[in-house]
Formats: C-alpha cells, structure tokens, sequence
C-alpha cells in the first residue's frame, strides 16, 4: 500500500476509531491484497509507510468478497464490479483476505 | 477527407546499468532512506550485462526481431531464456550499450552542460564512428574529454550529477542555473537522456523506413519528463530539440503530455493534422526515463532474479498521408475516457474499447489485436503486479460476455487470439499501446490481420492535479488500396442511402 494511503487510512483511524473503521480493497491480485490487507490490520510488512509497527487490525474486505458484495444494490455491484469479478481470481482473493483476518484483525464479528 | 496512414516506427532500448544505481528513484529514494541497506548492496549482483540484454527474448520483440507471436512460443520466465544469435540491430531498432550513449549525451547537449573524461571520449568516439547512423558531425561533437579533476570538481563544488560507466565516475552533468531547480543537474540529466534516446528512436524511424527527414513537417513529442525554467516549467520543447539534431530542417513541433496515455493522444493528434492536410508527414517520438530504472528493482533481487528493468525506450512513429498501401488510422473511430466516463474499469474499458466500435457498428472479435499497456510480465508478475496486458485482454473478453457478443467460456480462447504478450519495459509511455504499431503495419502489409486498436491508458492522479483517470484509443486498418478513402461519401453510405430512398419510396407505394 503506498505511503500516503497509510497515512489516510492511519489518520482516519485515530480520528473515528478503529472500530468505526472498515477498510476496502479493489487490488487486482490475491497476494496484492493480502499485502494491503496485512498493512492495515498488522502493520506495513515493507516497514516502509506510516503504518510500519503499527498494529490497527482493522476490518478490511476486497469488494469481490460477499461480506461486501450482499450489502450492496446488486444492480450497481453489477454495473460497477461486475466485469472485474469475471476478471479476478475471486476464489484466490478470499482465501488470502480471509486468512490475514483471521489472524491479525481485531473484531470477530 | 482521407485518412492517414503510419507508414513507419522505429524502437530503440538504451542499456543503462549504471543509470539504474545511481538515477533510478528506486534506487535513489533508498539511499536517502536506508543508505545501508541490503539491497543496495546486493542490487550490483543483480545486474545484466549488454549481451543479455541484447539476447533476452522481450528486448529482440521491441527492435523487430521476433514477433510477439514468436515471443509467446517462449515458456516464462523470460529472463533464464535467450535468443541465440540476437544482434543488437533489429528491423525496427537497435539495443545501445551504455558507454555509446553516454557519448550520444554529450552529442545532443548543446549548451555544454556534459562534460566527459578522456576516457569515454576516446570509448564512444570509436563506437560510434562505427555506429550505421551518427554521423560523422555528430561524433565530431564529442571533442576531446575533460580532466577528471574538472569533473570531480564540478561534482564536488557546483553540484553536478556524476555520470557513471562500469561504476566509475566517467563525466558528469552541469546545473545550468545556480538557484533554478527546473535547472539544476539531475533535471537536466534527465532531460538530455529523454532528448537523446528520443534522437536515437528518430534515427531509426528515418533508416529503417527510408525516410528523408527533410520531408517531416512537424514532430510531436509524447514522454513524461518536462523541460523549461522556474518562470515555465514545462515551457518545452523537447519535439523540436529532437527534430534539430536529426536533421528534420523543415520541420516545427511541440510536446504533448497525458502520462502513459500520452503516445496515442499523439499519434490521434498526429492523424488528425495529416488528415487536415495541415502537414503531410507528422512524427510522433518519445525517449525514456531514467527515473524508471530498477523501478521493481527489490522485488527483483528479493525474488533471486536480474534487475530486468535495466533499459531505456525510445520509439519514433511516422504518420502520412493516404499511400494507398499502409495501415490507414480511422479518427472516425476513436475511444476516449472522458471527465465524465467514471473510474470503474467497466466504464473505462467501455469508454475506450466498445465505444469506438459502436460508431463501426463493430464487435469486440473484429479487432484481430488489440494493443493496449504492452508491459512485459517477466518484470511486473515478481513485482505482484500481474501480467498488465492479460488482465487487459480478459477485461475487454469480460465486457464482451456482458455484450453478448462472446461466450463466456469463450474468454481464454479470445485473450489468445486477440491478445499477445507484453514485450515492452516498464517506463510508462512506452509500453502503452504504441510498440505494436510496427508490427501492425507488417502483419497488415502480409494479411495476417486487418484491424488493430491501439489503446493508450494514463493515471493523471500522480500529478496531484486531478484524481481521474485517462486513455484514448484508435483503430488502425488494412489500407483498402483507395487513395481516396473517407473521401465524400463512402460505399456503405451511399448503399444505406439507395436503402433508404427505396424504402421510403415503398412506403409511398403502400400509403397510396
């Protein structure tokens, strides 16, 4: 995730809470959006960014995921998304966001 | 009026090894952040030399070599693969080692801003003596090379950027303004690389192509860099800069800017003024950036490979007036993403891909290729950046399927055969789109294919002055042989018009 990103997703998260925070991702590949997954809940693995040693474990979903994709009017999930989901390796992208919730993110809900 | 036609490319990668290490932002932000690191230190075993490069099957698809249906035939990775034979000339192109562009540097610099040591003098002098297209006046031009002590100085004391060949400081590049950072010498480094390998992409438009630059009336320069002083910052012109050393006397010219999309916003540009008959053969040209050097450079070395993204692009477009035998470019049917289009890539691809063939009245499976950001896999997949080209190939499949016009489980088979392989490097403008303009032109000269569209994406967000997204495409089309094609009104018009005229006159028949 690029450094100014962190910084938002950072100031954000001091401002309302980290409970009040959830975090979408629209990265193309599975291991692109573990990584920006893994930023935002156990710190920026590239110890690079704002987020380097910082622990937020934010909710975080890819918008492929249904905990996002059932929230929303389908009509415009399909209109907006619905060519990208043809597209991406959606299986891939759930196994590897759900993996880093499972371990770093902090609300079991 | 009749469309215009791209009667020739030429392409050109500068090997730069030393550039990736010292001007590289990569490179360059690390040293500032973590001058310790590990990967600086591991980075110079990472590096390949000039006959890899040269051998490496991508870098002989950009000069010509082999096609990129040729390429495909090659398992990936790319990097562990090599040509046999490869020479460094290609029907398109050349590849240039770094010593003789480091001369090439100091050939275009006309403000004395290069200054090189004996050494490299003597080196480059030589090579390019050798060299089929630098002139004699141009090597001329190098002189004779400068004391190091002059040059270490003007490192030391007056802030000049080192230039370094087989890690040795061999020249540098002045300021050439004390205060004025639009002018200080990293700005005016990477303006006179940008110059030269645009000059080095020009002169093998003009050789390959049998071009005589005096014909050129006007140039069009299309990279990412900016030139000018702190009262214009991209004043410009880089366009004509090239034009001049490349003997196109008769020719004006200007810059155009659109990040990565920028080549094909030029090359629509450049079709349009031939079409207008304003100037009858516009140039289209671009060099590259050093800042792009080694851009995926740590992903590269922690993934045990070569640093791939060792070289800089060039490439030269002409665009003339209807010969009746090259690819004709139809400004009819041109894609563009608009304020309004929207950034899902649904919109965009609909934006820039279906749109322009709505206006033909064509599907998605009658464009035989569609060239859109070329950047070679071997670099980006390590990177975690995917291959840029498929994921392109199955969004404009996908859009298909929700068209109708395709199965969906036709969709490997269309990212196949519509499709190809990237091939270029990645240094943003380069890539997009254009490199398949010389193999289009030859594919259509032998009948292998008769559309292609050429589809140039930018992310304008980067310059912090809008966050929206931009691209343009063109279709480009077999010459039908008929000069004056799109002239008054065509056949399928005049056919739609007798179909109209009976069908009203029927309608009298029937109403009476």
């Amino acid at each position: 995730m690029d450094l100014e990103n962190q910084q938002r997703v950072k100031d954000l998260t001091e401002k309302h809470g980290a409970e009040n925070i959830v975090v979408l991702l629209g990265a193309a590949e599975g291991e692109a959006a573990g990584l920006a997954a893994e930023t935002v809940t156990a710190g920026d693995p590239t110890f690079a960014g704002p987020l380097a040693g910082v622990q937020l474990g934010l909710r975080v979903f890819h918008v492929v995921e249904p905990e996002f994709k059932d929230e929303v009017d389908a009509e415009v999930y399909d209109e907006q998304i619905g060519m990208m989901e043809m597209v991406l390796d959606v299986d891939e992208i759930i196994e590897e966001m759900t993996d880093i919730r499972d371990e770093f993110c902090k609300f079991n809900d | 009026m009749a469309f215009s036609v791209v009667k020739g490319a030429g392409y050109v990668l500068v090997h730069t090894p030393d550039m990736i290490i010292h001007n590289g932002t990569t490179q360059t932000s690390e040293r500032i952040v973590n001058p310790e690191s590990e990967y600086l230190k591991k980075l110079p075993e990472h590096l390949r030399s000039f006959e890899e490069v040269v051998s490496y099957p991508p870098n002989q698809t950009y000069i010509g070599n082999i096609t990129p249906g040729d390429l495909s035939e090659y398992k990936m990775p790319w990097y562990d693969k090599k040509i046999d034979d490869a020479g460094r000339f290609g029907k398109f192109g050349e590849i240039m080692p770094q010593d003789e562009f480091i001369g090439l540097l100091k050939i275009v610099d006309v403000f004395d801003l290069v200054k090189l040591n004996n050494e490299i003098t003597k080196v480059a002098k030589e090579k390019l003596e050798n060299h089929p297209l630098i002139t004699d006046e141009m090597v001329a031009k190098l002189k004779e090379g400068d004391e190091m002590e002059d040059i270490n100085k003007a490192i030391n004391e007056l802030h000049a950027e080192p230039i370094y060949n087989n890690n040795k400081i061999v020249g540098c590049v002045k300021r050439a303004h004390e205060i004025d950072i639009n002018l200080n010498a990293h700005t005016i480094f990477e303006n006179l690389v940008v110059k030269a390998s645009g000059v080095l992409a020009m002169l093998n438009l003009i050789n390959k192509n049998d071009i005589n630059p005096e014909d050129i009336g006007y140039v069009i320069e299309c990279s990412e860099e900016a030139c000018g002083d702190m009262n214009q910052r991209g004043g410009g012109n880089f366009a004509k800069s090239i034009a001049e050393v490349a003997g196109c006397v008769n020719a004006t010219g200007s810059d155009t800017r659109g990040f990565c999309a920028a080549p094909t916003h030029a090359l629509i540009e450049a079709s349009a003024l031939v079409q207008a008959g304003v100037y009858e053969n516009v140039v289209i040209v671009a060099g590259g950036a050093t800042a792009k050097l080694g851009m995926n450079g740590k992903d590269h070395v922690k993934k045990e490979m070569p640093v791939l993204e060792d070289v800089l692009g060039g490439f030269a477009v002409l665009v003339s007036k209807n010969d009746g035998v090259n690819p004709v470019l139809r400004t009819d049917l041109v894609g563009r993403h608009t304020v309004g289009t929207g950034s899902s890539p649904q919109a965009v691809i609909t934006a820039l891909i279906t749109a322009p063939l709505d206006k033909g009245d064509l599907k998605i499976t009658d464009i035989d290729k569609y060239s859109v950001e070329m950047q070679n896999p071997d670099i980006t997949k390590p990177a975690g950046a995917g291959d840029v080209p498929t994921s392109n190939y199955k969004m404009i499949a996908a859009l298909g399927v929700k068209r109708k016009e395709l199965d969906r489980k036709e969709l490997p088979n269309f990212v196949k055969e519509h499709g190809m392989p990237g091939w270029a490097p990645t240094q943003g403008h380069i890539p997009s789109g254009i490199p398949y303009a010389g193999f289009a032109r030859e594919a259509m000269a032998k009948g292998e294919i008769s559309r292609a569209m050429i589809v140039g994406k930018g992310s304008l967000f980067l310059g912090r002055m809008t966050n929206l997204f931009d691209g343009v495409s063109i279709v480009l089309e077999k010459n039908s042989g008929k000069v004056d094609e799109g002239k008054g009104v065509s056949e399928a018009e005049v056919k739609g018009l007798v179909a109209e005229a009976m069908k009203e006159f029927a309608s009298h028949l029937l109403g009476n």
